[in-house]
C-alpha cells in the first residue's frame, strides 16, 4: 500500500478526471467541452506521474493536451461558430437511453472481468528499482532504438501520411 | 504503491464516459473529442498494467498509439472541415447519405 | 455360327445408323438408301437361316440347352444384374426367321411403294430401327432387354404411323397408338417389378428355373400384368383401339408392323413365359377368353366396314385373338404356328391393299372398287391365295394353323366347348368378310370414277415379286405343321416341343394318330371346313349373285347395322370415360395446383425476402452514432462471451 500522500494525489486526480470527463459530455458549448477535456488530460498526466512514468506524462501533455486539443479548438473555431449559438438541449431518444444503459452494462462487465482475473501476465524484468537506476526516459529511449526500432520508423511514416493527407484534403480547388 | 485495481477501474470509467459521449452528443467535433478521451483512458490501463508487470511493452505501445492518434486527429479534422464546406453542417444526425 | 447370333440384330442397327445419320446430312440417292436398308435385312435373314441350320444339327434336347450369347454386362446395380445377351433356342429362331424374312420382302416392296415420297430415307431408317428393336425383343435372354425391344417397337410404330405427320389424322393416330401402348406397358412393367422383387433376377433361364418358388397368387398377378402389356401391344380387348387408326400410316408399315411382327410380340411373350402361365390356370383362362372374345368382336366389326385397310386391321385383331386363344389353352406351338402363317398371308393381304391403292391413286373405299382382276392380275391372284389361306380352306397354310388352334381349344384341359364354338363362328365370319372384301374389290362391276379406271395399272415387279413369294409361302407354309391325324409329322410342333416341355407332350398324346381322339379331331376339322365354305358361299350370294342383299340386310336390322358400322361406339366411350376426365384432371392440376399452390409458394418466398430485406435495411441508417451503438453492442456481447 502506498503512502498517504500518494493516496490523496490519486483520489484528487481520479475524481477530477472523471468529473472533467462528465462535463465534457454535458456542456452545450463545444469550446467548454474542449476546455474540460484539456483538464481531463492534465489529470491523466498526473496519474501517469503517480505510476512513475515521467516520460509518458510529459508526452501526454505535449501531444494530447497540446497538439491535439489545439487542433480541435482551431477546428471548432473554423466550423461551429454559429452552431454554438443555436445548439439545443440534449434530446434523450429511446435509442440514446438504450445506449446509455448498454454503456453502464459495459462498465459493469469490464469491472467484473477485472475482478475475475487480475493482470494475468508474466512479470517482466523492469523492476522499479532497475528503472529508477537507469532513468525512465533513458529506458524508454533505449528500448525504442533497439527492440522497437521498426515500429518507430513505421510510425514516422504514419505521421508523414497524416500530414500529406490533411494538406491534400483541405486544399481548395483552383 | 496503490493497488493496480484502482487504476484499471479508473481507466474503465473514463472509457465508458467517452462511450456515452459518442452515443449521445450530436456535434461531430464533440464526438471526436470523446473518442480522444477513450484513447487516453486506454492509455491509463496500458501504463498501469505495464507498471505493475514490471514491463515496458505497454508503455511503448501507448507511445505509438499516441502518435497514431495525432495523425488521426489531423486527418479527421481535415475531413470535418471539408464536411462543413459541402454540407454546411457538422451535426451527426443530419449527415446520413451513406445508407441504402 | 451361333456365336454370331448378335449380328442378326446388328445389321439392321447399322442400316438405321447409316441411313439415319449419313442420309440426313448428305441427301443420299434413293438407290443407295434402298440398297443399304434391304441388304441389311438380307444379311440378317441370311444369318438367321445359318443359325437355324446350325440348330438343326443338334439333337432336340441340346437345342434348348444352348448357353446364351452375352455381349456385355448392361445393368449391374444392387441386386439387379442384366446383360445384353441373346438366347438361341427353337422359339427365338423361329421368330427371328419370320421377322427377318417377312421384313426383307416388305423392304423390297417398299422401295417401289415409297418411290415418290420425299421422306424415303427417313422411312427406311425407321423401318430398319423397327426390325432391330423387334429382333432384340425376340432374341433377348432377359426381361429387361425384351422390354427395351418392346418399347422400341412401340416407338417405331408411333414414328411410322405418323410418318405423314403434316396431316392431322396420321399424327393423331400415332399419338393414340403410343398412349394406348403405354397403358399396356405400365402393366408389363408392374409384372417385371413383381418378378424381380420375388425372384431377384430378370434373366429368362434363372426366372424359369426359380419360378416354382412363387406362390399361386403372385404368379397369377405377374402373368395377368404381363398379359395387360400384351393386350396393349397386340391389340386385344380393351386396348385394341389404336390398330384401326394405325392404318393412316404407309401400307407396307401396316403390313410389317401391324400384321406380321409387332402385334405378335404379345403372343411371343406369353409363349416364352409359358412356365409362369402354366402355373396360373386362372390367367390362362383369362387369356383364352379375352382372345376368343376379341376374335369374334373384331370379326363382327369387319362385316360391315367399307375401308379396305380397316377391314384388314379388324381381321388382324381377330386373328391375334386366335393366337391368344391358342396360348391361353396351353397350345403354345399352335399359337406360334398361326403367328407364322398369319405373317405370311396377312402381310401379303396388306401388300395387296397397297398395290390396289397404288393403282387407284390412294382409293380406300371398297364401294368404289370392283372388277380390278382384269387390270391387276398378279395382285388379284396373290390376294386370292392369301384370302383362301385366311379363310381356312384346306390345302392352304391358314387351314392347318387355324385348325390346330380350334382342336386344342376344344380338347385341351384348359379349353372348353364354349371357346371352340366362338372360334368356329369367328372362322365363318372371317371367311365371309374376307371374301366380301375380295369380291367387292376384284369382281363384279366397277363402281369408281372413269379417270381412276384409266389410270389403274399393275404394280411394278419390285412390288409384285415379294407378293408372289409371300403367296407361295401362304400356300406351302402350312405343310411344316400337318397334324398327325392327317398323316403328317407336324414337324413344326416337334421342333418347338422341347421349348415348351411337358404340356406339349400332353398334347402330343392327344394328337395320336387314329383312335377315338383322332376321329373326333377329324370331325371337328370337317365342321370348321364346312363353316368356312358356308361363309364363302354367303359372301358369294351377297355380293355376286344378289348385290342388293347387303342393303336389304342392313334395312332389316338397322340397329345392329348401326352399332357394327360405328364400331360399337368404343372410341366414343373411351373418349368420354378416359380422355375427357384426363383433360379435366390436367386442367385442375394446372389451375388449382400449379397456379395457386406452386406459384403462391414462390411468391411467398419472394415476399419473405422482401420483408426481411426492409427489416434489415433499418440497420443502415447512415447515422454514425447508430453504427457506434452497434459496435458497443458487439463489444458488450463479446466480453460477456469471453467472461
Amino acid at each position: 500500500m502506498g503512502s498517504s500522500f500518494e493516496w490523496v494525489v490519486f483520489t484528487v486526480s481520479a475524481i477530477g478526471a472523471v468529473l472533467a470527463g462528465v462535463m465534457v459530455i454535458l456542456r452545450r458549448n463545444p469550446i467548454h467541452s474542449a476546455m474540460f477535456l484539456v483538464l481531463n488530460f492534465f489529470f491523466v498526466a498526473v496519474i501517469y506521474l503517480l505510476l512513475r512514468n515521467q516520460f509518458i506524462a510529459i508526452v501526454q501533455v505535449m501531444v494530447y493536451a497540446g497538439a491535439i486539443m489545439m487542433l480541435i479548438v482551431f477546428t471548432i473555431m473554423l466550423i461551429s461558430v454559429e452552431e454554438s449559438r443555436r445548439s439545443s438541449p440534449l434530446k434523450l431518444t429511446p435509442v440514446r437511453v438504450f445506449g446509455i444503459v448498454l454503456s453502464f452494462l459495459f462498465l459493469i462487465e469490464l469491472c467484473g472481468g477485472l475482478f475475475l482475473e487480475m493482470l494475468p501476465g508474466r512479470r517482466g524484468e523492469f523492476t522499479p528499482e532497475k528503472v529508477a537506476s537507469i532513468g525512465h526516459v533513458k529506458t524508454v529511449g533505449g528500448l525504442l532504438m533497439s527492440r522497437f526500432i521498426f515500429p518507430f520508423e513505421l510510425v514516422s511514416l504514419v505521421l508523414l501520411i497524416g500530414i500529406i493527407g490533411a494538406v491534400i484534403l483541405v486544399k481548395k480547388e483552383r | 504503491m496503490i493497488p493496480a485495481a484502482f487504476f484499471l477501474v479508473l481507466g474503465a470509467v473514463i472509457f465508458v464516459i467517452g462511450v456515452i459521449g459518442v452515443l449521445v452528443r450530436r456535434e461531430a467535433i464533440v464526438i471526436f473529442m470523446c473518442i480522444e478521451m477513450m484513447l487516453s483512458a486506454v492509455g491509463i490501463t496500458l501504463v498501469a498494467a505495464s507498471c505493475y508487470l514490471h514491463s515496458f511493452d505497454g508503455v511503448l505501445f501507448l507511445f505509438f498509439a499516441m502518435t497514431v492518434a495525432a495523425a488521426e486527429a489531423a486527418v479527421g479534422l481535415a475531413i470535418f472541415v471539408l464536411l462543413y464546406r459541402t454540407r454546411k453542417t457538422v451535426r451527426a444526425d443530419e449527415i446520413n447519405l451513406l445508407r441504402w | 455360327m451361333i456365336d454370331y447370333v448378335w449380328l442378326i440384330p446388328a445389321f439392321p442397327a447399322m442400316g438405321f445408323l447409316f441411313n439415319g445419320l449419313v442420309g440426313r446430312w448428305w441427301r443420299l440417292r434413293q438407290g443407295i438408301v434402298a440398297w443399304v436398308a434391304c441388304s441389311a435385312l438380307g444379311l440378317s435373314f441370311l444369318f438367321s437361316i445359318l443359325v437355324f441350320l446350325e440348330l438343326l444339327k443338334l439333337s432336340p434336347e441340346a437345342r434348348v440347352a444352348i448357353p446364351d450369347r452375352v455381349l456385355f454386362d448392361w445393368v449391374v446395380s444392387g441386386g439387379l444384374k442384366t446383360v445384353i445377351g441373346y438366347k438361341v433356342d427353337p422359339l427365338s429362331i423361329v421368330m427371328a426367321l419370320v421377322v427377318t424374312g417377312v421384313s426383307f420382302f416388305i423392304h423390297i416392296y417398299s422401295v417401289g411403294y415409297m418411290h415418290d415420297d420425299p421422306g424415303f430415307t427417313r422411312y427406311f431408317s425407321y423401318l430398319n430401327l423397327f426390325v432391330f428393336m423387334m429382333l432384340n425383343l425376340v432374341l433377348a435372354n432377359n426381361f429387361l432387354l425384351m422390354f427395351v425391344g418392346w418399347e422400341g417397337v412401340g416407338l417405331c410404330s408411333y414414328l411410322l404411323i405418323g410418318f405423314w405427320f403434316e396431316r392431322d389424322a396420321p399424327a393423331n393416330a400415332g399419338k393414340k397408338a403410343f398412349v394406348v401402348n403405354r397403358v399396356g406397358d405400365f402393366g408389363f412393367l408392374l409384372g417385371l417389378f413383381l418378378i424381380f422383387s420375388h425372384l431377384g433376377t430378370l434373366t429368362f433361364d434363372e426366372v424359369f428355373a426359380k419360378a416354382h418358388t412363387l406362390g399361386p397368387v403372385t404368379v397369377t398377378f405377374i402373368t395377368l400384368l404381363l398379359f395387360v402389356g400384351a393386350t396393349g401391344k397386340s391389340a386385344q380387348l380393351p386396348l385394341y383401339v389404336w390398330l384401326p387408326d394405325a392404318m393412316e400410316g404407309p401400307t407396307p408399315v401396316s403390313s410389317l408392323i401391324h400384321a406380321a411382327t409387332m402385334v405378335t410380340a404379345g403372343v411371343y411373350m406369353i409363349a416364352r413365359c409359358h412356365v409362369l402361365y402354366e402355373m396360373a390356370p386362372v390367367s390362362m383362362a383369362v387369356v383364352a377368353t379375352v382372345g376368343a372374345l376379341t376374335a369374334i368382336f373384331a370379326a363382327s366389326m369387319a362385316l360391315v366396314n367399307t375401308d379396305f385397310k380397316r377391314i384388314l386391321a379388324y381381321s388382324t385383331i381377330s386373328q391375334l385373338g386366335y393366337m391368344f386363344l391358342a396360348v391361353g389353352v396351353g397350345a403354345f406351338s399352335a399359337g406360334i404356328f398361326h403367328l407364322m402363317t398369319h405373317a405370311f398371308f396377312k402381310g401379303l393381304l396388306f401388300l395387296g391393299a397397297g398395290s390396289v391403292m397404288h393403282a387407284l391413286a390412294g382409293e380406300l373405299d371398297i364401294r368404289r372398287m370392283g372388277r380390278l382382276k382384269e387390270k391387276m392380275p398378279i395382285t388379284f391372284w396373290t390376294f386370292m391365295m392369301a384370302t383362301l389361306a385366311i379363310a381356312g380352306v384346306p390345302g392352304f397354310s391358314g387351314f392347318f394353323s387355324k385348325d390346330e388352334i380350334l382342336w386344342n381349344a376344344f380338347s385341351s384341359p384348359h379349353g372348353s366347348l364354349f371357346l371352340w364354338i366362338i372360334g368356329t363362328v369367328t372362322a365363318g365370319m372371317t371367311a365371309f368378310y374376307m371374301f366380301r372384301l375380295a369380291f367387292m374389290a376384284f369382281f363384279g362391276r366397277y363402281r369408281g370414277s372413269e379417270e381412276a379406271w384409266h389410270h389403274a395399272h399393275e404394280s411394278p415387279p419390285i412390288m409384285t415379286v415379294p407378293m408372289v413369294i409371300l403367296a407361295v409361302l401362304s400356300v406351302i407354309g402350312g405343310y411344316v405343321g400337318v397334324p398327325h391325324v392327317l398323316g403328317g409329322g407336324n414337324h413344326f410342333h416337334q421342333f418347338l416341343a422341347p421349348v415348351f416341355g411337358e404340356v406339349s407332350q400332353h398334347l402330343e398324346k392327344a394328337h395320336g394318330a387314329g383312335g377315338q381322339e383322332g376321329s373326333l379331331e377329324l370331325l371337328l376339322m370337317l365342321v370348321s371346313v364346312a363353316v368356312a365354305f358356308i361363309g364363302i358361299g354367303k359372301a358369294y350370294y351377297f355380293y355376286i349373285k344378289e348385290p342388293s342383299m347387303p342393303k336389304r340386310a342392313a334395312e332389316a336390322l338397322p340397329g345392329a347395322y348401326r352399332v357394327l358400322f360405328n364400331k360399337y361406339y368404343v372410341d366414343e366411350i373411351y373418349q368420354f370415360l378416359f380422355v375427357n376426365s384426363t383433360k379435366r384432371l390436367g386442367t385442375i392440376l394446372w389451375r388449382q395446383f400449379d397456379e395457386n399452390v406452386v406459384d403462391r409458394t414462390v411468391n411467398v418466398v419472394a415476399a419473405i425476402m422482401r420483408v426481411l430485406g426492409s427489416g434489415l435495411r433499418l440497420l443502415q441508417t447512415g447515422f454514425v452514432q447508430d453504427y457506434a451503438l452497434g459496435i458497443i453492442i458487439g463489444a458488450v456481447l463479446l466480453i460477456l462471451f469471453l467472461m
